[in-house]
């Protein structure tokens, strides 16, 4: 769902980046409390992830390095320092270390019922968030200079979509894993994308996306020995996103192609017209008939654009001959002289 | 330090040079995070190498590997080209597509070699000297030395052949095109070196230090200069400082050396970003601060020259009239006297005549908008200068 406003507000990455950023705070809050109770080390990821995020924010605003680069940079860093502190905690005598990596690539299966309670509470929350700032969460998404001049304050609804979008990341790392998470934000959003331009219908669809994808994921990999659940549920996510890009009605691959032929086949025939109806201006009787040969030279002629031009009555065929109807010459006078006025 | 020792960190500091080079550019060309994408999906080609040869140090893994990298580029610019989806959003589409297929294929079919995850990911230097290159029964010393030897070998060249061509394809594509340098060969070129890099350094030191070694020298040096040559190399500077001070900080604490190193280069961009001359933060708010305190005055200025009534001009009713804080009511306050600009007699504020002069002219530079006029004024006054 928060994975729209990512999408749109062209952060995609930042999920990518977040979910690295979260590792540093997973293993300090381990370090602190010594025990490996997922609240807390999930408020450590929460922490060091809102704080890679205002620093990716700073490096953006207050230097010339641009967004990509400090996506990268926060990224490795942070991941490289959380390296730094789990390879350092491996080392401490402590029991409770082990399956901190887990947080890595995630383990579905691994979750215990109040884990559920957990996200299925946060994602309530959420909702209401959302639905409660939905008009200033839109404005601020689509002009936001807009939505200074109206008074908003920009930062504070900025903040509260990157927190939450934050929130949601680091509660989907323990499901699939740091690696896959950005694809998980992403993959239903995009996806839904190329249905819709309705935000509420975006939103809408990429949850239900999302959720499918959650659920077939996790049934394939249960069917099947050691298949881990996260890649399963990406590549079930990368499918629909696939299946979008290519069968979406509008702005799919397909049909623009389509498209893209019909308007072609369009442009064909109204030359051939406008062939025809050159040739046949040089006589008196519009209907006189032509050899059908002479058409032959023309580019842009078939005999399916002829048959099309039957079969739409402006031509009538005789053997080897054609020749314009009435209703065709018309057609084809007017073809061209709309296309003289719009030369002009 | 022992022989292991200076290897370790000899490796280190090539690889840092060989990711230096090709992340500059990278970093420029605003495509830092393919290099992240890169690092992970480079793994189904590893895996398929793997399959092939069943050999984790054949030369046919890291081609295979670059092969993959290049694969996610022109997928990435494919999506791209759709038109349906944006840049960022098509990185992000495309490398856990590939990766999680890279994953499954560990999963289902090579679960009991130690092709693992972790490895491919994080990688361990503190191994690479054991793992040696015999050639005919010497020992030349440790094999990713010389694997990452040759690649940074072929980019140095690559980049001193071709310098001349990627400055000006990264700073302006259209000129370069109009030059008769393809774009899209230098691109892809860029691309499959980066590539053979990362492939190359991911079994020393792991993706994710590799991306960090990309970005963060070139990140900072980015920083610090603006000149293609000098900033090629503070970024080689920095990855060999991080490179072996991040050594030395793993052997401390006993920790991941890659980890490290990262922290390590972590801890310089900071250093830079806050304390770099021009760029850095600090300079940055600094400056911020001084050009609002100075278009203040010269508000108040105008306020003044607008108002002769003696009324207007009283300390405490300025404060409410233009609407200011009490301090900073105060610090404009001081520094116009300072300036000789005002002088305050029993609370009420007056122009000097250098005050008024100065007015006169910031009032013409407002209305003409020339860049004659203030060139004059940068002399007699520290405002505009920045």
């Amino acid at each position: 769902m928060l994975g729209s406003f990512a999408v749109l507000r062209k952060q995609s990455l930042l999920g990518d980046a977040i979910s690295h950023a979260a590792l540093p705070g997973i293993a300090i809050a381990f370090l602190i409390t010594g025990a490996k109770d997922s609240n807390t080390l999930l408020l450590g990821a929460l922490v060091s992830g809102l704080i890679g995020t205002f620093w990716i924010r700073g490096i953006i605003t207050k230097t010339h390095l641009k967004s990509d680069t400090a996506l990268g940079l926060i990224l490795s860093l942070f991941f490289g320092f959380g390296m730094l502190l789990l390879t350092f905690i491996q080392k401490l005598p402590n029991a409770n270390q082990a399956g901190l990596d887990k947080y890595l690539f995630g383990q579905a299966a691994t979750l215990v019922e109040s884990d559920v309670w957990m996200m299925a509470i946060v994602t309530g929350i959420c909702l209401i968030v959302m639905l409660t700032f939905w008009k200033e969460f839109k404005i601020l998404l689509f002009d936001a200079d807009y939505t200074k001049t109206l008074g908003f304050n920009t930062k504070t609804i900025d903040i509260l979509i990157t927190s939450f979008i934050v929130l949601a990341i680091v509660l989907g790392l323990q499901t699939v894993g740091v690696v896959l998470m950005s694809a998980m934000l992403l993959a239903p959003a995009a996806a839904a994308r190329q249905w819709t331009n309705s935000l509420a219908v975006m939103v809408f669809l990429a949850a239900i996306f999302g959720a499918f994808s959650g659920v077939f994921g996790t049934a394939i990999s249960a069917t099947q020995n050691n298949l881990s659940t996260g890649p399963v549920i990406v590549l079930v996510a990368g499918v629909f996103v696939v299946f979008s890009f290519i069968f979406s009605p509008s702005r799919g691959l397909l049909f623009k192609q389509i498209r893209f032929i019909k308007n072609r086949r369009d442009l064909q025939l109204h030359k051939t017209l406008a062939f025809m109806h050159h040739i046949a201006e040089t006589h008196e009787d519009i209907s006189h008939p032509h050899a059908i040969k002479l058409l032959n030279n023309f580019q842009g002629y078939t005999k399916s654009t002829l048959q099309k031009l039957v079969e739409k009555d402006y031509v009538k065929l005789q053997g080897n001959m054609w020749s314009l109807t009435k209703v065709g010459f018309d057609t084809a006078a007017n073809l061209y002289t709309k296309q003289s006025t719009e030369d002009e | 330090m022992s022989n292991a020792q200076f290897e370790i960190q000899l490796i280190a500091s090539l690889v840092a040079v060989a990711c230096a080079i090709p992340g500059t550019f990278l970093v420029l060309r605003k495509m830092a995070m393919i290099s992240d994408a890169i690092s992970h999906s480079i793994l189904p080609g590893i895996v398929v190498g793997f399959f092939i040869t069943h050999d984790l140090n054949s030369p046919l893994l890291i081609l295979l590997a670059a092969l993959t990298g290049i694969i996610t580029v022109v997928l990435v610019e494919y999506i791209q080209k759709t038109g349906l989806v944006k840049e960022d959003t098509a990185i992000g589409l495309v490398f856990p597509a590939l990766f999680s297929i890279g994953v499954i294929m560990i999963a289902k079919n090579a679960n009991d070699i130690h092709l693992d995850v972790d490895a491919v990911l994080l990688g361990e230097l503190a191994f690479a000297p054991f793992d040696r290159l015999l050639i005919g029964g010497t020992d030349v010393g440790p094999k990713s030395l010389w694997i990452v030897g040759t690649i940074l070998l072929i980019t140095i060249t690559l980049l001193i052949a071709f310098f001349k061509e990627l400055k000006v394809s990264t700073f302006d594509k259209g000129l370069a095109a109009s030059l008769g340098f393809s774009p899209a060969i230098i691109h892809y070129g860029l691309m499959s070196v980066s590539s053979v890099t990362t492939v190359g350094a991911f079994d020393a030191v792991g993706a994710i230090l590799v991306v960090a070694l990309m970005i963060a020298p070139a990140a900072a040096a980015y920083l610090l200069t603006t000149d293609l040559k000098k900033m090629l190399g503070f970024a080689i500077g920095f990855g060999i400082f991080s490179a072996i001070s991040g050594y030395w900080v793993a052997h401390l604490l006993d920790a991941s050396i890659a980890g490290s190193i990262t922290t390590v280069l972590g801890l310089v961009f900071l250093l830079v970003y806050l304390f770099a001359p021009t760029k850095g933060i600090i300079a940055v708010m600094y400056r911020e601060r001084q050009q609002r305190i100075e278009v203040s005055l010269l508000t108040f200025l105008l306020h003044l020259k607008n108002h002769d009534e003696v009324e207007e001009r009283h300390v405490n009713h300025l404060r409410e009239h233009i609407n200011w804080q009490k301090v900073r009511a105060k610090t404009v306050l001081d520094l116009a006297q300072k300036n000789n600009m005002i002088y305050i007699d029993n609370n009420i504020v007056s122009l000097t005549e250098k005050g008024d002069e100065f007015t006169s002219k910031a009032i013409d530079y407002i209305i003409t908008n020339e860049d004659g006029q203030i060139e004059d004024m940068k002399d007699d006054f520290f405002l505009f200068r920045g």
